[in-house]
């Protein structure tokens, strides 16, 4: 019997047809290109005085990229959200345009070229994963091989040297990359998977201490050893960010799976001693927490400027509506400008106006990854699809959080918006899955309708 | 059991994952909120202190974006400005950056600005609001107009004659139109060429530097910035308040001022520097020809302190914001003495101090029949297409005295060049009135005396406003004959040769 709920759907209540909705996705993929493109020609009127002789071309990369992926979508997954494709092609185009604008305020090889190669990868793998994964629920069948491939890949960066004070980049002749990145989809699939499977041994069984329930171990214990290994591989490795963002994804998935508000208080307490710990033994995270809590203190101490100081300055430049793209002074943070503070950039130049947008894109995003998670039927797809989405959610609170001074900088990349391959990859590869999880949620159950 | 709720569909009724998913989207979208609040914070409720703060470049960034607006002399401009190439785009350059640094000052990326370059920034800058034809849309769409231009009231003539006149002493020069209050010359040397450290190199540092660290002061503004005693020169204005208030009512009679004169309350004499003084019964005019301290110090002190205040403040004195639109220090006349202090601050000594833009003001007041006018600088603002934004109108500062006794002082002054100890400021051509000083100071009077001469000019035969008045001072010279008369009045007759063009 269907218990009343909004995402149950009822057998009894008489058929209509679901729409697809793939012409509102069609439009709205025209309108985030055509703001991608005015993006790019405002630049070059702010800069050069003249709409920039390459405009068309860009617009027509853009267009060529986003509705090779619409296609996809349209005959393969017919009833996939329609706001997940329009959004990314929205926040990868604003990227272009931003790290084309930072290309002309700084010297050396420009990187909103290679970033638009990085987002046509990103884009073939979209339209590989929605081609070749016909069901995601066959993912859990590597869920296990999955993490150990993403354990390796974390580890991998420890051979190499580290890169501003982090090992977490491969780097092999000119390529570099984040394997942090890809790792994190590999470890929502495993968690989704394992927590799917034991879901109901986690949340009934096990010792009761004051008001909570806890587990045994023998059913904790794989889940706990992985992201031991994670956690501990990310902290040698200095990669704050990620760490934060593995064990938020964590509490948060082992909470939706077996609502136990005990899982919360515990991730908590672990973090904080982890977080006093780190904080205390590496002089990286240090300085990170000093800064953070006066992000002033090194103009008042007479050693100029810090970095989190010139993106508040570049924030508060910009104001309610922003200089104008293009006729900011971003530059001025210096060093990552293109990727952990390209917010700053988007906040200078575009005002709170455009920065609250880009958040709010986001949050349609997050709501919309979530939503698809409700709405589906196996306890994988939900757990994977709310995971993948909390990933994106924590991602977007630790970067903006970190650039505005709201929590310690981490280091770690916008998504789909800043400088960095693996990242953009990564971001186009997560909302794929997502597009093809919703098509399954929304599509009419065989038989009815 | 009491915590489990029977209606959740999750594992033995705990809620399912369509409650606990959407408690997590509502957390992650709380993350989202708390961002756009910081966002807020940051971006509004923060911005003015942060775009403020001293380690934030913008604002010399957006101000050295474009090229700054000009100040001009006549027609033609003083400055300039230069692409730098760096990240401030553009930087001062001066055409006579000695000549005019005493008016114009400097525009330094990396020191600032002062004296016009500071007061007009905003107009120079082009942030002034009234260079806007649509501020409201300006300001919404950060549009930043060139910067307008500022047109000085200088003559570049009596400047030229100025600086040349005072060449390697130190010392200043004021010259005033009497009947507008225009200054035309404004003069203070050593001088400094405020374009050398107008970038912000490592030259434009040393520069400053060398200029911060020189014992000569080079960057002290000596015309407005510093006060010197004023000395004889001030013995015009104890003229003035004696016949003003009818302590003297005829100039040629004699005052009753005793020869020697004991200052009240004290043992001692008040001396005078030639023999001719030297007599009881001296009239007024006598007494400023050979400018005699004993009568001009009795006639001080018959006057009164409240009278000598009142005079001295409707000169400029004890005014602490005499802005033309570049504040002046405050010149010094004490509100409150005892006689013997008053017989002495009556002849410019004790503690009156004056800058010589308050005393080629005490000149241009007598020339312009008492009328005092309030000194300006600049002409008008224009902007960048030569439209005025504002023009610059005569303002009367004070009346001083009632135009019969400014006749009669200028009487008295034409006497002193005619007769007296003004003679090195004639004229041929042109009736000069004037008044020497010869100001001591420094531990027993051991310092170089302050020359001083001020002193108007008018063409011969006329009836008009003297056009040009003007204060000299000469500090510290290396001449032998340190008098006002010697040093200073040379230096004003060629200003005033200048304005008159004889």
């Amino acid at each position: 019997m269907a218990t009343p709920s909004a995402v149950t759907r009822s057998a009894d209540r008489p058929a209509r047809p679901v729409p697809t909705r793939r012409t509102t996705e069609l439009v709205l993929v025209l309108a985030a290109v055509l703001a991608a493109v005015f993006g790019y020609v405002e630049v070059g009127v702010n800069l050069d005085g003249r709409v920039p002789a390459d405009a068309a071309q860009y617009g027509a990369a853009l267009g060529v990229l986003a509705l090779a992926a619409h296609a996809v979508v349209r005959w393969r997954a017919r009833y996939a959200d329609p706001l997940l494709l329009p959004i990314a092609v929205l926040l990868n185009g604003l990227g272009l345009v931003v790290i084309y604008r930072l290309d002309r305020a700084t010297r050396g090889p420009g990187a909103a070229s290679t970033q638009l190669l990085w987002s046509s990868l990103g884009v073939a793998l979209f339209i590989a994963v929605v081609l070749l994964v016909r069901d995601h629920r066959r993912l859990q069948r590597y869920a296990y091989l999955g993490a150990l491939v993403a354990l390796v890949l974390l580890v991998l960066p420890i051979f190499f040297p580290p890169v501003y004070g982090s090992r977490i980049w491969i780097v092999i002749g000119p390529l570099s990359f984040q394997p942090g990145e890809f790792a994190k989809i590999l470890l929502a699939v495993f968690f989704a998977a394992y927590l799917a499977v034991h879901r109901d041994a986690l949340a009934l069984t096990g010792r009761r201490v004051w008001r909570w329930q806890l587990p045994r171990g023998r059913v904790l214990g794989p889940v706990l050893l992985i992201w031991a290994a994670f956690v501990g591989v990310l902290v040698l490795e200095t990669d704050l960010g990620t760490s934060l963002l593995f064990f938020g994804l964590f509490v948060v998935m082992l909470y939706v799976a077996t609502a136990r508000t005990g899982w919360i208080a515990i991730g908590l307490a672990l973090a904080a001693v982890g977080a006093v710990a780190v904080g205390w033994l590496s002089p990286h995270v240090h300085s990170r927490v000093t800064d953070w809590l006066d992000p002033l203190g090194s103009i008042t101490a007479g050693k100029g400027a810090n970095q989190i100081a010139q993106s508040l300055f570049a924030f508060a430049w910009g104001g309610e509506l922003g200089t104008g793209l293009g006729n900011g002074h971003s530059v001025l943070i210096g060093f990552a400008a293109k990727s952990d503070f390209i917010l700053a950039t988007i906040g200078e130049e575009l005002g709170l106006t455009g920065l609250v947008a880009v958040f709010l894109l986001y949050a349609v995003l997050i709501s919309r990854g979530f939503r698809t998670g409700i709405a589906l039927r196996d306890p994988f797809g939900r757990l994977l699809a709310i995971g993948l989405a909390a990933i994106v959610g924590l991602q977007v609170f630790v970067v903006a959080g970190g650039v505005l001074a709201l929590i310690p900088l981490t280091g770690m990349t916008m998504p789909f918006i800043a400088q960095g391959g693996s990242s953009v990859v990564t971001n186009w590869i997560i909302v794929a899955l997502l597009v093809r999880m919703s098509d399954d949620a929304r599509r009419p159950a065989p038989g009815v309708g | 059991m009491a915590r489990i709720r029977p209606r959740g569909n999750g594992p033995q009724g705990l809620p399912g994952i369509s409650v606990t998913g959407r408690r997590a989207a509502t957390f992650c979208l709380l993350l989202v909120a708390a961002l756009c609040a910081q966002a807020t914070r940051v971006q509004v409720f923060e911005a003015q202190d942060l775009n403020r703060n001293s380690a934030n470049q913008r604002l010399t960034v957006e101000r050295y974006g474009q090229p700054r607006g000009d100040i001009l002399v006549g027609a033609d401009p003083v400055t300039g400005s230069q692409e730098t190439g760096g990240r401030y785009a553009y930087k001062r350059t001066y055409t006579d950056g000695p000549l005019y640094a005493a008016v114009t000052g400097y525009a330094s990326q990396a020191y600032g600005t002062t004296q016009l370059e500071g007061t007009e920034d905003e107009l120079l800058t082009g942030t002034d609001g009234r260079l806007s034809g649509w501020a409201l849309w300006d300001a919404i769409t950060r549009r930043q107009n060139p910067g307008g231009d500022v047109y000085t009231t200088l003559d570049r003539a009596a400047q030229e004659a100025a600086m040349r006149g005072l060449g390697t002493q130190k010392g200043a020069v004021a010259a005033i139109e009497p009947a507008t209050g225009r200054i035309l010359a404004l003069a203070s040397t050593p001088s400094y060429d405020p374009g050398s450290f107008a970038g912000s190199s490592a030259a434009d540092q040393t520069a400053w530097n060398r200029l911060q660290a020189d014992a000569d002061e080079p960057m002290l503004n000596r015309a407005l910035r510093q006060t010197y005693p004023p000395g004889s020169t001030f013995k015009v204005v104890t003229a003035a308040a004696a016949l003003a208030n009818g302590v003297v009512t005829d100039p040629d009679a004699p005052t009753g001022a005793p020869f020697p004169y004991v200052m009240p309350g004290t043992t001692t004499p008040l001396v005078n520097d030639t023999a001719a003084c030297d007599r009881p019964g001296l009239s007024l005019d006598a007494a400023m020809t050979a400018s005699c301290n004993s009568v001009l110090g009795y006639l001080g002190v018959r006057t009164g302190l409240d009278r000598m205040v009142a005079m001295a403040e409707g000169f400029g004195f004890n005014d602490p914001k005499l802005d033309m639109p570049v504040r002046p220090v405050r010149s010094n006349f004490d509100t409150g003495m005892n006689q013997s202090q008053l017989a002495l601050s009556s002849i410019g000594q004790f503690d009156t101090a004056a800058t010589p833009l308050v005393m080629a003001m005490v000149a241009a007041g007598v020339a312009n029949n008492g009328t005092v006018m309030r000194p300006q600088l600049v002409d008008r603002l224009t902007r960048s297409d030569g439209t005025t934004v504002e023009l610059m109108r005569p303002q009367v500062y004070r009346k001083a005295m009632t135009p019969a006794v400014a006749g009669q002082v200028r009487k008295l002054m034409t006497d002193v060049v005619e007769n007296g100890t003004g003679g090195n400021a004639r004229i041929a051509g042109a009736v000069v009135g004037g008044k020497t000083g010869t100001a001591q100071h420094g531990v027993g009077n051991s310092g170089t005396p302050y020359a001083w001469f001020v002193s108007w000019a008018k063409p011969a035969g006329s009836d008009v406003v003297p056009p040009v008045a003007v204060a000299v001072v000469v500090a510290d010279s290396d001449a032998t004959d340190v008098t006002g008369g010697a040093l200073a009045a040379p230096i004003a007759r060629s200003v005033m040769r200048a304005v008159l063009g004889l």
